[in-house]
């Protein structure tokens, strides 16, 4: 008896799933749909008469664009990890008088609205001549993960047990070497945790994207499949295809890294 | 790769009574040393935060008390015009919409989004088979770029060719102009939203569920309660603090939402799914002849909205804290 209703719920939880991921499943099937069936009525449910038509357009014309998101991203994990792990260190180990309120301010920066910091970033970068940079868009990209990123190295660091850092001060390490080889070497998860999120969150951006890097041609992906929207010819096939490689790297998170996805969501929201 | 830092922050939390807590008397030896150390540590994160947070805010705050045009914004010499802009925007045809909208978005997105992921959390908390596997499917959603999301809902949702007017067709339901008629396009963004919302409510919730010992359930079971009694009596209060830190980040996150909203309708058609956050971009960068400062302003205005919740979520979080 257990056993059957045990079977059931898996039932139920299939098809919750199925209805969850339906929206993924289309943009994967319109994104192999010919132009002359995408307005058919009813749809298609399945690619019958697939095409790869849409993908041609996204080696065609996205490559350049899918290039600087890896850079963007890449470049903002750097500027992340470097910024927020010595302050995770610092705040969790040394606690200078007023990391409280340090830790407070962070909090209060996750919550300020993209857009908000967009245009004062815009009236910045246009004095200084670095709208339609990379650099400018990745320091942009970086204010949505450095927060995360020292609250959660801060978290994670201040569990790790006195006595090993204790253990390198009588041992006469500084605090600097404490922390390039006893604390950074045992944070590893957590600076895995943060590189993952300021990736994706750095790839998926739109909004600095858009007002930072609109006009040239370093644009990231997002910009990509934006541009393809707008498009008075929409090319379904070709905006899903890119859609689809676009998600990509949240996929692979998911595969390697689900236990630190849960983790990033939790950390910070949830003291229990 | 042994712990990850969930079951790290769990087991500090469970560590943390008992270890003296750090107390500003009593920093680690090395006195005065120790103290330049942190603050060096702590450099970069000072400096970034200055010249990349509190700077692009000043500049923001600057645009939305000067009259700007674009000659004068590259120039850098607009006068100062003090609240002029924040009275013509809150005298503005577009503000009392937008506000409502935002209003009505968030309400609906937090409510359908929370009441969903609940339900989700409790199903999933069952232990069935493939249920771990199915739980972390069910993140998907949150891990798309926004533009993806948005632009896949954009397609479902089309009139003539979407996806789910075909369904409703099946169902016998005519056709919905979900993104060109203005009764239907904040119902559109506000599907989106919760349909990207939920994994986030859904994985908070169950980690809530989580934390409540199995005893109490057990000691439930004996008294011959039913599943719905069990919900509502012990489950739901058991679980109210993580619930009031889900609604708040969810209700601070929600307020942003602009690149959903943005894609999906650009707030149209003729204002009727315009929010604050998409109003403010309009103003500033969405016409050819842009107005940063009453742009500025509706964003500044946003953000004192999003402050202000975010602090009762620090209040709440640390009463929390506190009493755990």
């Amino acid at each position: 008896m257990r056993r059957a209703t045990t079977w059931w719920k898996t039932g139920i939880g299939l098809v919750l799933t199925t209805l969850m991921l339906f929206p993924v499943y289309w943009m994967v099937n319109v994104s192999f749909t010919r132009d002359e069936d995408m307005r058919k009525t009813p749809p298609d449910l399945f690619p019958i008469d697939g095409t790869l038509e849409g993908y041609r357009a996204v080696v065609d014309q996205q490559l350049p664009h899918l290039g600087t998101s890896l850079l963007v991203g890449f470049g903002t994990v750097a500027l992340t990890l470097l910024v927020a792990a010595p302050a995770g260190y610092s705040l969790a180990k040394l606690r200078p008088a007023g990391g409280g309120l340090v830790s407070f301010v962070l909090l209060v920066a996750q919550m300020i609205p993209g857009i908000i910091m967009a245009m004062g970033f815009y009236a910045i970068y246009l004095n200084l001549g670095v709208l339609n940079t990379l650099p400018g868009l990745i320091v942009a990209d970086a204010t949505i993960a450095v927060p995360f990123g020292v609250l959660i190295f801060q978290a994670f660091m201040s569990g790790i047990p006195e006595e090993i850092t204790q253990a390198a001060t009588v041992d006469g390490a500084g605090p600097l070497r404490t922390f390039w080889s006893v604390i950074l070497p045992v944070s590893r998860n957590a600076g895995i945790t943060v590189a993952l999120f300021a990736f994706l969150w750095a790839w998926s951006d739109f909004v600095f994207a858009s007002t930072l890097n609109g006009g040239g041609g370093l644009r990231p992906i997002t910009l990509g499949i934006y541009a393809y929207i707008g498009n008075n010819n929409q090319q379904w096939n070709a905006i899903m295809a890119t859609a689809v490689v676009a998600s990509i790297p949240a996929a692979v998170l998911l595969v390697v890294a689900q236990r630190y996805i849960a983790a990033g969501v939790t950390t910070g929201a949830v003291k229990d | 790769m042994s712990s990850s830092t969930q079951t790290a922050s769990r087991d500090l939390a469970a560590r943390e009574p008992a270890r003296p807590r750090a107390r500003p008397s009593r920093r680690p030896a090395g006195g005065g040393t120790g103290r330049w150390a942190a603050w060096a540590f702590l450099l970069p994160l000072l400096a970034y935060l200055i010249a990349f947070y509190a700077y692009p805010l000043y500049r923001n705050l600057d645009l939305s008390l000067r009259d700007y045009t674009v000659r004068s914004f590259v120039q850098g010499d607009a006068p100062f015009i003090g609240l002029a802009n924040y009275r013509e925007v809150v005298d503005n045809p577009t503000f009392l919409p937008a506000l409502t909208h935002t209003v009505v978005f968030t309400a609906a997105s937090l409510v359908l989004q929370f009441g969903i992921g609940m339900a989700l959390a409790v199903f999933f908390h069952q232990h069935f088979r493939l249920s771990a596997t199915l739980r972390a499917l069910f993140l998907v959603p949150w891990l798309l770029p926004l533009i993806v999301s948005a632009s896949t809902w954009s397609w479902m949702l089309n009139s003539e060719a979407g996806v789910v007017n075909t369904f409703l067709g099946v169902l016998g339901v005519d056709p919905v102009n979900w993104l060109t008629s203005p009764d239907w396009s904040l119902a559109s963004v506000i599907i989106a939203n919760v349909w990207i919302g939920i994994p986030f409510n859904l994985v908070l919730l169950y980690s809530g569920l989580q934390g409540i010992p199995p005893q109490i359930y057990e000691a439930a079971a004996l008294d011959g309660t039913t599943g719905w009694q069990r919900f509502w009596r012990l489950t739901f209060p058991l679980l109210r603090p993580v619930s009031a830190i889900t609604l708040l980040l969810g209700l601070v996150y929600t307020l942003k939402v602009f690149d959903i909203i943005w894609i999906m309708t650009k707030g149209g058609p003729a204002d009727s799914s315009t929010t604050l956050a998409t109003w403010s971009y309009q103003l500033g960068f969405g016409s050819l002849l842009p107005q940063f400062g009453p742009g500025a302003a509706v964003g500044n205005l946003l953000i004192v909205a999003a402050l202000a919740f975010g602090l009762v979520y620090i209040r709440v979080q640390r009463r929390q804290g506190g009493t755990a």
